[in-house]
């Protein structure tokens, strides 16, 4: 696997992560940032990088469910954990119901923002499955989008939670299996 | 911005965290939620050869109540705090600080410990230790050691643990018939205070036995108002005995002009916010157990 | 027969086409780019803001692990590529070779096979600088003995730029000397940056062997950029492809050329691999295109009846080290003669002057139309300080002022021909919106309780869609823009335009206008931009042009197209051309409307059964160079409370009142204005870059250069009114910077509003905490 660093020295550490629900590995010096191991090594550049001193959550994954900023992890600390990251967000072609909550509520416009948002928003609806809009606002307070305003990202957030709440009442049988496997 | 080359350990257990610091405790930085850490390392403000990552260590990390203390274990994260329920009256300065710490992502991941350690005079936690008169516990290779609050702040970035200790828990007293509150002044999420203000009040009766008041950004440390605190002790808190606490606490802050504003704005922010503190504190106090 | 419907046309929020692969995280940004041997480059810039450079030592960072090339100025120069033009027709330092002249200007540049290894070594440079006094401001410019940062021109003798006047002095000056009442407003309108949340940057990849040189980069206008490189490099301009890829955000940031781009481009001709570059945040926020840093002076004169006769101002520009401003070259201060505003003001004098300091190059248009912003921010804080000044109601003095319906088109002062508004509905819309009347009372009441609480109303007009390409071009470059459509023989089409989105939604409302206008549905409409190899020349995205300019010559394109249509329907349907009838999608028989042909079924025959003599295909292309400007226009209502204790500013209201003229996808253009309110508050009440008396920037990340987040955010409440622009194909005019242009004086409106009880009559931007409470305390009120 192409690394970060070529110069594997004696630094180096195997690091190991459950990704998306896949595990993934490779061998990187402690310095290199989670943020660079994921768009880097693993080659899954939907996480983003907007600022030098964790102040606008492009970079946001969730680590074993919970919002994190992957510029200010390094890649050893999270060895061993799990990792979402929007790549997993979908079913497959299906997306789920934060995505069609971002897309029905034209909560994205340049897009970059749009992961981080995403992912903060699916690990609130995981213990606040219907949240206020002070709570939504407070939840993605971490996370800096430059273009929408926000208004139509907390719509977004509320339309994925009453999509959900739907699912809920009315279970799909093929939702359920389709969110199993990949 | 990238951290420069260092070498890393995970140590697992507590002994092995402290005898890698005994030997190599000089040169290495201990990382803890790494939340104020890698941004100094990717500055490349911090250079160590050896980061200790006490990040896995077990048994650090949650709140307890313990013989009439509150124990904060180091590795207690900032949302932990906020989130716990019981704290709201129990000692609702907690939940009520690490609120406004940082944002959302940040709390997930920081800690109390770090935050404490890490000694910033724009940092919340310390203020209301101080405030709280807290016990800060530290382990090395040669054992255990108290540090109480007023002494383990001793400049920017500086405490009074060793490099070869590792802080383990923070020691709160608990009182009855007590409470407090933080006001923060910041720019927006994210930012640290402008001014922050940490004011506990334990009640007897109408008058007030004693009051803690710890002041965030007004100093190269978090700062202790002692005058303020002594004038309060044994008076009821009327308008007067407030205002003139108020008064006192101001006069102990020594804020310097920046970009957040003046140093009288500063000095201003800390008179108004020791006042809205003990007046919601008194009513916490009185309204709680 | 009813019309068929197409799907997608103007006035449908139809969703945007582009959003799955964002959704996905499969979004292509520049940083995503990963070509085969690709080499990483770190800039080394300079810690001072004014330095002569002694040498430049990099030995010690030429043998570390990863390294292939350290770049100088002195190399650079070799190749003579240390200079480069600007925008402004200026020249602008790539890497330093004789001065530092701002902090962050770019020193040295290291290629090395990581951006980790790169770093390590631009470390291992040394650099060894004799520090010179720094100019931070105009004033400090103009000082007797200030020192000449420009020493490399040779006809410069000291730190002026410019001088640049508009309008007409003697009768303004005969104005003033009749008023009855003089209202005076200094105000300093600070600088910020547009700081989109992807940073600046490129992959350059030049081929050694075919001598093609494809730079990747974030870029507004890369057609102007491939120009500009040919220019500089000397390169044939049919060798160099910019490729625009996804952009996170431009807002005006992305319009420049840098220093970077050029470095890394002439590195990857010398080394034959692509080089990456990438800034850092900082490195955005220090180096490249800043906007504003106005100082301006602003007097009106009134009769004693409350009526404007005359505005008078004067500005001084703070350009920074390099005059490398955005904008038509023609006018120097960008628009901002514009600023009469929404008002009938009989006669107005301008003069501008722009000075050298020692500070980053590059005023941009952050989310406006050159300088717009500047001039609405001063005449509407000026129009509200009159108001105030003389007892009259904010609402009532802008009414009794503005510009009336009837006399559209309108010429102002300075020499505008407004298109078209009404700019008394507007107000009255945002009035009754907001319940004005009743809030009013409320404020009164609530003041006697000894609150401090205000109203603050913006009635801008802006002025965007530049050309007409006689008096608007870039470097000589006429501003006009592009679309070029072809419909395939399945009937679905490809449109390209020399425009570029960066998250405006272009691939969805350029679709729309086909959809409109030829009747092809939006879904099978696939819009691209942003490659010069395959889109038509045109000027790019800035300055809200492109539903103007670009979305004209869609209209424009698929009219051409739909007349052709015309020709081979009159062919199929063995009829002839005059008795043919459009309605979207299809020609029809007049009087016989099941004899008819669509859209699809003509361009299948246009490449299978044509009439005799016709040219096979259904394409075109059209260049739009508008005859006029456009002149959306709104107003805007803030409501504030200030808490005494602290000085702290909530925002409890924004109405927001819109008239971009004809909305081609409502959604879009809601979601624009949302973005645009947010960048304003975060203008009115956050974003800084200051300077400290060594020229050190201060705003140089996100801790410093604060920007707004859903915490802090106001939720807006939006209004329209609909006035369609007479020269536009589609009546509209361009929305995407109104509210940044509009709502900074709202707010800032909103707080004098609240402290003129206690005789504030200014605090200039960001109003923060500490300077409302400086205020507060002067008046004696406390907590
Ligand atoms: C954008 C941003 C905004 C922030 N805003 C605020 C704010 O408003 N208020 C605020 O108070 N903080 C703020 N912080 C800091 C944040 O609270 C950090 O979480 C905290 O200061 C450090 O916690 P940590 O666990 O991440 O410590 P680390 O970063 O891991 O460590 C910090 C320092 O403490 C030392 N250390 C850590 N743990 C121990 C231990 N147990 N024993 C000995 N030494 C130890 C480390 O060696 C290091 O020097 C902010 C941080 C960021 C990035
Ligand atoms: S990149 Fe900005 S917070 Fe991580
Ligand atoms: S959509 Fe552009 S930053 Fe959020």
């Amino acid at each position: 696997m192409n690394s970060v660093s070529p110069n594997l020295d004696a630094l180096a550490r195997h690091v190991s992560l459950k990704v998306n629900g896949a595990e993934r590995s490779a061998d990187v010096e402690p310095r290199v940032l989670l943020v660079d191991f994921i768009r880097t090594n693993l080659r899954l550049t939907g996480t983003h990088i907007g600022c030098d001193t964790s102040s606008c959550g492009a970079c946001t994954v969730l680590v074993d469910g919970t919002p994190m900023k992957s510029c200010t992890l390094l890649a050893v600390q999270v060895s061993g954990r799990s990792i979402s990251t929007v790549e997993g967000l979908a079913a497959g072609a299906a997306m789920s119901p934060m995505q069609t909550g971002f897309h029905e509520e034209h909560g994205l416009q340049c897009g970059f923002c749009t992961p981080g948002m995403m992912l903060v928003g699916t690990a609130l609806l995981e213990h606040n499955p219907n949240p206020t809009e002070e709570q939504i606002r407070w939840a993605i307070s971490g996370n800096i989008c430059r273009c929408t305003g926000y208004m139509n990202i907390v719509k977004a957030i509320q339309h994925a939670a009453a999509i959900k709440a739907e699912a809920v009442k009315a279970p799909k049988p093929e939702a359920v299996a389709a969110g199993g496997g990949q | 911005m990238f951290p420069a080359a260092f070498d890393y350990r995970a140590p697992s257990s507590l002994a092995e965290a402290v005898d890698i610091l005994r030997q190599r405790g000089e040169e290495a930085k201990v990382m803890a939620g790494g939340q104020s850490l890698i941004p100094l390392l990717k500055l490349r403000f911090s250079q160590p050869a050896l980061v200790v990552d006490i990040g896995r260590l077990p048994n650090l990390a949650g709140v307890e109540r313990k013989d009439g203390h509150l124990r904060v274990g180091a590795l207690t994260r900032h949302v932990q705090v906020e989130s716990n329920t019981d704290l709201r009256t129990l000692c609702p300065i907690l939940p009520e600080a690490a609120h406004w710490i940082a944002d959302p992502l940040i709390r997930n991941q920081g800690t109390v410990g770090g935050s404490v350690c890490h000694a910033d005079p724009q940092g919340d936690w310390g203020s209301v230790m101080l405030a709280l008169d807290a016990d800060f516990v530290a382990r090395s290779e040669s054992g255990e050691r108290t540090i109480k609050a007023a002494d383990f702040f001793q400049g920017p970035f500086t405490t009074a643990l060793r490099p070869d200790e590792v802080l383990t828990e923070i020691r709160i007293p608990l009182a009855a018939h007590s409470a407090g509150a933080y006001n923060k002044l910041e720019r927006k999420v994210g930012d640290f205070a402008t001014v922050a203000v940490a004011v506990q009040v334990e009640m007897n009766g109408d008058k007030i036995a004693k009051a803690g008041i710890g002041l965030t950004s007004v100093g190269d440390r978090n700062l202790k108002a002692r005058d303020a605190e002594k004038s309060l002790a044994g008076k009821q808190p009327t308008d007067e005995a407030i205002a003139e606490a108020a008064r006192l606490a101001a006069a102990a802050a020594e804020p310097k002009a920046d970009v957040r504003g003046s140093a009288e704005f500063k000095r201003d922010i800390v008179r108004v916010f020791v006042q809205r503190g003990l007046k919601t504190a008194v009513a916490r106090a009185r309204g709680g157990q | 027969m009813a019309a068929t419907h197409v799907h997608g046309g103007i006035g449908e929020s139809i969703k945007r086409k582009e959003d799955s692969r964002f959704l996905h995280g499969k979004g292509n940004y520049i940083d995503d780019l990963a070509l085969p041997g690709m080499l990483h480059m770190s800039i080394l810039r300079s810690p001072h803001a004014h330095a002569r450079l002694k040498s430049v030592d990099t030995s010690a960072a030429s043998g570390m692990p990863g390294v292939i090339a350290v770049v100088t100025g002195e190399l650079m120069a070799q190749h003579k590529l240390a200079w480069m033009p600007t925008l402004s027709n200026d020249t602008q330092a790539v890497l330093a070779t004789d001065k530092v002249r701002f902090q962050g200007q770019e020193v040295a540049a290291v290629i090395a096979e990581t951006r980790y290894q790169a770093e390590d070594a631009r470390d291992a440079i040394v650099v060894d600088y004799e520090v010179l006094t720094a100019v931070t401001s105009p004033e400090g410019a103009k000082t007797a003995g200030a020192p000449l940062i420009r020493d490399d021109k040779e006809n410069q003798k000291d730190n002026h730029i410019y001088h640049w006047e508009s309008g007409d002095q003697g009768t303004t000056r005969a104005a003033f000397a009749k008023a009855d009442k003089v209202v005076r407003l200094h105000t300093f309108y600070p600088r910020c940056h547009p700081a989109p949340l992807e940073t600046c940057g490129c992959v350059a990849d030049v081929n050694g062997v075919t001598g093609k040189a494809t730079i990747y980069m974030t870029s507004q206008a890369p057609h102007a950029i491939r120009t500009v490189f040919a220019l500089v490099t000397g390169l044939p301009e049919q060798n160099i492809r910019v490729i625009s890829p996804d952009i996170g955000g431009g807002f005006g940031n992305k319009v420049p050329v840098y220093p970077g781009y050029v470095v890394a481009t002439a590195a990857s001709l010398l080394i034959g691999r692509p080089v990456k570059w990438i800034e850092d945040r900082t490195e955005n926020l220090i180096s490249t295109g800043y906007a504003r840093d106005f100082h301006m002076t602003g007097d009106l004169a009134l009769d004693k009846d409350g009526k404007i006769t005359a505005l008078r101002v004067h500005l001084d520009s703070d350009n920074g080290a390099f005059f490398a401003d955005a904008q038509p070259s023609k006018f120097k201060a960008g628009l901002f003669h514009i600023v009469t505003g929404s008002y009938d003001i009989p006669t107005a004098h301008i003069t501008a002057d722009g000075y050298y300091t020692n500070k980053a190059p590059g005023g941009v248009a952050y989310r406006c139309s050159f300088r717009v912003t500047e001039a609405s921010y001063l005449i509407e804080r000026l129009i509200t300080n009159a108001a105030i000044e003389i007892g009259m109601d904010q609402a009532e003095f802008r009414k009794k002022n503005f510009i009336r319906k009837d006399q559209f088109p309108y010429h102002s002062a300075t020499g505008w021909v407004y298109d078209s508004g009404d700019y008394h509905k507007a107000m009255d819309v945002a009035l009754d919106q907001l319940g004005y009347d009743e809030l009013r009372k409320d404020v009164e009441k609530r003041r006697k309780q000894g609150e401090v609480t205000g109203i603050g109303i913006a009635s801008f007009t802006e002025v965007v869609g530049a050309g007409h390409g006689a008096d608007f071009d870039i470097l000589g470059l006429r501003m006009f823009d592009s679309a070029e459509l072809r419909v395939h023989p399945t009937g679905k089409a490809m449109l390209r335009m020399g425009t570029k989105s960066q998250g405006q939604g272009h691939e969805t409302t350029f679709a729309q206008i086909v959809a409109e206008e030829l009747g092809i549905p939006a879904a099978d409409v696939a819009v691209e931009e942003g490659d010069t190899d395959t889109a038509p020349y045109g000027l790019g995205t800035y300055a809200s042009r492109s539903t103007p300019v670009a979305g004209a010559a869609t209209a424009m394109v698929s009219r051409k197209l739909r007349e052709k249509g015309r020709k081979i329907a009159a062919h199929l349907l063995e009829a002839a051309e005059e008795d043919l009838e459009w309605e979207r999608g299809r020609f029809f028989v007049k009087g016989s409307p099941d004899k008819g042909k669509t859209i699809q079924e003509i361009a299948f025959a246009a490449y299978t059964n044509l009439p005799e003599g016709m040219e096979a295909g259904l394409e075109g292309v059209h260049y739009y160079d508008p005859p006029n400007m456009t002149y959306p226009f709104g107003t805007y209502a803030v409501v504030v409370d200030v808490d005494k204790g602290t000085g702290q500013v909530k925002v409890k209201r924004v109405v927001a009142v819109d008239d971009c003229g004809v909305r081609i996808n409502p959604m879009i253009v809601e979601g624009q204005i949302h973005g645009g309110l947010t960048e304003g508050f975060g203008i009115a009440f956050m974003e800084l870059i200051t300077f400290d008396a060594e020229g050190n920037c201060i705003g140089s990340n996100f801790m410093d250069y604060l920007l707004p987040t859903a915490w802090e955010s106001p939720k807006f409440e939006l209004g329209e009114t609909v006035t369609p622009s007479p020269h536009h194909p589609l009546g509209a005019k361009g929305v995407g910077e109104s509210p940044t242009v509009g709502s900074p004086a709202a707010y800032v409106n909103a707080v004098i509003d609240a402290l003129s009880p206690y005789g504030v009559k200014n605090i200039d931007m960001p109003v923060t905490p500490d300077k409302v409470w400086a205020a507060l305390r002067a008046a004696g009120v406390s907590e």
